[in-house]
């Protein structure tokens, strides 16, 4: 059964059972690696992606409920306006170190910036306490995030 | 000269030319327009100038986050006058011959130490034949010849030559034996805040991962280990895997099982529907968490073998009270955000391998080991790491993945479930530490045994040939900050069935736990503040400078705010000075929370600032998250913890606030991976004594609290 899901703008069909969770259609039929695998299991949101413009744990969604729906993966995002602030601030920031899971951190700051464009600490917490750093970017993510904030806003950081 | 920088073509072919957009480039680049680079200016067998004029270095450490692809970069562009961004930097192939006698192997904050005096000696040679070249062309003295943003300047004249047009010349003359290296006052990019090379193409999901690798016709593979160490695979039900459309092949280890599949979740799928049966001895099924910790905390019991002698010429007066305590720390994961992968190809008898591993050398030797095959034979492509931590020192994924692909036509990427990863890791071992202490009226050390008992590391990756006492287990005792009373430190080797290995802060993570928590403790009873007590035991001027520091930076002379703890933490190891002063709280429901960790440094000559201030706030992160929750068990021989549910790690909203002083040095540079990873565990647990009264003894600190509590 052919699935079609729209990623990054463009339709693509897929031939893959429904159950298929997203992130290994992504990664390993679609062969487009910037989402991460890390869990599985819906605890360290390296996976995430925005399906209709809301983050979602691409471990865990089946590849069924995102047929007929738009898939943003970090590849999309990274062209768009938000995402090019996010990366950007990421970058004037120095954010990533092994920058594993910085691609869902990423997604999930570009869903937080949406539902709310200027987070303070506290709403930033709530919103990406789902992805997980083992690395130890927080304070910077956080200090990027606000930059990000500021620079979509059309401020300067 | 010929440029003897030796990457294969098969490494451009197959590899990540997209790694960094513009700035990482593979140094096979210059091999593809024919012969190896011919007419390049080789500084040694992994820096060279291109015939083209660009400065291209293969890494000869690796890159798992910390920074080094960076940091190095930054070295060899200064002493070559260029941009950091101006180089072009790959990511070096496993070969042990090309980097000789460096080593590899990127772990215990060496990377600097060992790469800092050779890097900048080859690359002063290639400026100083440059330099040459130029002034040959001039006719004029080398002594007016500078060396600026990729070309050559006269200074009397202002003319200028690129680098391109004067390598053939410099190239073709013997290298220079020796050259001056720049002086600190000459630094325009060490010492200066560098933004990471590598951090636009990761943050974009474009920079390639082991696990990112795709070969063509590739197949996915997934693996079961015995969750059982010591365990074999007892059954399975084959025909119920091979249902599982996609399913190719089903491959069974002694312990293990795996499934190779069109795609990994097909795989993972059929592992499930194969409900593979497992059995063990006895002894190894009855393994338990008790069990195992009492037999080491029953090693202090036994006399152990002397690791460091008191010196008998040391006569102070007899004690007037003796203190003891001991501790205890668990076993860890080392959890990286990427978890275990290879991926790998058997074809003809060759094997081409891609993965990230910290010691792609070892890594490339192993699979050559376990192949039967000679080492040429055997090509072993490094990728960047999602986190290594001394995980990826370990070739066990590399192992068994070439074990897996050579029994199958296909190139097959391996990966391990987060469960597999987590279960079948080289875990921090279990440790315990005595101390018996005799002190002065003063309250000051006359004597002091430490006894420690655990796991050996060395034993186990040497074998044999091991003898005498783990370095690694007394790394940080052999050259203390503390001075003037004399100690004994013995060892008593204690193993069990998990295994154990190399994990972020090494030794000193162990060996400053349970010092540093002993030294708050020698203070309190002498009623003196911390830090004031260490600065009565320590004469060295570096550790004075940085527990000064922590001390005002942190307000530790201030009045305490309510429910706010301060505790201190100093080591001096990796050749770095380190004190740090955390600030904890407890809430209403007994939750440790740590608000505030300041941290002092001086680890000499600086290369990136950024890098440094990174690196504090990683080793303060991820040591705190294992010193307050890191805790893996074992029920029936079997890790009982699988997924970040139950290994809890930090998360943002736990993340405390981080403040970083750097102490202006041009000592040699020390290591910056390990450090605040060992200090900030002890300066936790003195911070919630001076909280809570309460001496948690035991790691991790929240269990150990609810414990006393």
């Amino acid at each position: 059964m052919a699935i079609t899901i729209t990623i990054n703008g463009k339709p693509r069909a897929f031939d893959v059972p429904a159950e298929m969770p997203l992130l290994w259609l992504l990664r390993d039929v679609a062969q487009m690696t910037g989402t991460k695998f890390g869990c599985a299991a819906g605890l360290c949101g390296a996976c995430s992606v925005l399906v209709d413009g809301e983050r979602a744990f691409s471990c865990q969604t089946p590849a069924g409920d995102a047929a007929g729906k738009s898939v943003t993966t970090i590849e999309g995002l990274a062209e768009q306006p938000l995402g090019k602030a996010l990366t950007t601030a990421w970058d004037e920031t120095d954010v990533v170190q092994c920058g594993y899971c910085q691609p869902g951190q990423i997604v999930a700051a570009a869903a937080l910036l949406k539902a709310n464009p200027r987070p303070d600490d506290a709403a930033i917490d709530a919103g990406m306490s789902g992805n997980i750093c083992r690395c130890g970017t927080y304070p910077r993510i956080r200090a990027a995030i606000k930059r990000a904030a500021a620079i979509n806003a059309g401020g300067k950081a | 000269m010929d440029l003897t920088l030796n990457a294969s073509r098969r490494e451009m072919l197959a590899g990540s030319a997209l790694l960094g957009g513009a700035l990482l480039v593979p140094l096979t680049a210059c091999a593809a327009t024919g012969s190896p680079g011919k007419g390049g200016l080789a500084a040694n067998t992994w820096l060279a100038v291109t015939p083209d004029g660009k400065i291209a270095l293969a890494l000869p450490k690796t890159e798992m986050g910390q920074g080094i692809l960076t940091a190095i970069t930054m070295i060899a562009a200064e002493e070559l006058a260029v941009a950091p961004e101006a180089v072009q930097v790959t990511i070096a192939e496993g070969d042990a011959a090309r980097f000789a006698p460096l080593s590899q192997g990127t772990g215990g904050s060496t990377s600097i130490r060992e790469v800092w005096q050779p890097l900048r000696e080859a690359a002063a040679k290639a400026r100083a034949a440059l330099l040459q070249a130029a002034a040959t062309q001039w006719k004029a003295p080398v002594a007016d010849c500078v060396a600026h943003d990729g070309a050559v300047l006269h200074k009397p004249s202002g003319k200028v030559l690129t680098f391109a047009a004067l390598v053939p010349v410099a190239a073709a003359a013997p290298l220079p034996k020796d050259a001056p290296l720049l002086s600190p006052t000459e630094f325009k990019v060490l010492g200066k805040a560098q933004r990471r090379l590598d951090g636009a193409a990761k943050a974009r999901g474009t920079a390639e991962y082991g696990i990112d690798v795709i070969v063509p016709g590739m197949k996915f593979a997934a693996i079961a280990e015995c969750p059982i160490f010591g365990g074999k695979l007892a059954g399975l039900d084959e025909a119920a895997a091979k249902a599982v459309p996609g399913v190719d092949a089903v491959i069974r280890d002694d312990d293990a099982l795996m499934i190779v599949a069109g795609n990994t979740w097909a795989a993972r799928q059929a592992l499930i529907a194969a409900d593979p049966k497992w059995d063990a001895p006895p002894a190894a099924k009855g393994a338990q968490q008790a069990a195992i910790v009492g037999t080491v905390a029953a090693g202090l019991n036994q006399p152990g073998t002397v690791a460091i002698n008191a010196d008998p010429k040391v006569a102070l007066p007899a004690a007037t009270r003796t203190i003891t305590a001991e501790y205890h720390q668990s076993f860890l994961a080392h959890a990286t955000m990427e978890p275990s992968n290879c991926v790998a190809q058997v074809k003809d008898g060759a094997c081409e391998i891609w993965t990230g591993s910290q010691i792609p050398s070892d890594a490339r030797e192993a699979a050559a080991k376990a192949l039967g095959f000679p080492l040429e034979k055997v090509t072993f492509h490094n990728r960047l790491m999602g986190g290594g931590f001394g995980r990826r020192l370990e070739p066990d994924m590399v192992v068994r993945a070439v074990g897996l692909a050579r029994r199958v036509p296909w190139p097959v990427k391996l990966t391990w479930a987060r469960e597999q990863d987590m279960t079948h890791d080289f875990f921090r071992p279990a440790y315990a530490d005595r101390f018996t202490v005799g002190v002065d009226a003063a309250g000051r050390p006359v004597s002091w045994t430490h006894k420690i008992a655990g796991s050996s590391i060395m034993a186990r990756l040497m074998g044999p040939a091991f003898k005498g006492v783990d370095e690694d287990v007394v790394d940080g005792l052999n050259a203390p900050l503390y001075d003037g009373f004399p100690r004994t430190v013995t060892f008593q080797q204690v193993e069990s069935s998990v295994p154990t290995g190399w994990w972020r802060g090494v030794g000193p993570l162990r060996t400053a736990f349970a010092v540093e928590c002993m030294v708050d403790e020698l203070a309190n009873a002498a009623n003196i503040d911390p830090i004031g007590y260490r600065l009565q035991l320590t004469s060295d001027p570096r550790a004075r400078a940085v527990l000064e520091a922590v001390r005002k930076q942190s307000g530790w002379d201030d009045k305490r705010t309510p429910n706010s703890g301060l505790g201190v933490a100093v080591i001096h190891n990796w050749d770095t000075y380190m004190a740090a002063v955390a600030d904890v709280s407890v809430g209403a429901d007994r939750q440790i929370r740590i608000n505030r960790v300041t941290v002092a440094v001086d680890c000499g000559q600086v290369v990136n600032p950024s890098g440094i201030r990174a690196q504090i706030d990683s080793g303060v992160i991820f040591g705190g998250s294992a010193a307050l929750w890191g805790e893996i068990t074992i029920a029936g021989g079997a890790v009982e913890q699988s997924n970040f549910h139950d290994y809890r790690v930090m998360r943002m909203a736990e993340c405390p606030v981080i403040e970083t002083m750097i102490i202006d040095s041009h000592e040699k540079p020390g290591g910056m991976g390990e450090p605040p990873c060992a200090v900030i565990g002890p300066a936790l647990a003195n911070a919630l004594h001076a909280l809570t009264g309460k001496r948690v003894r035991s790691l991790p600190l929240q269990k150990g609290f609810e414990a006393l509590a």
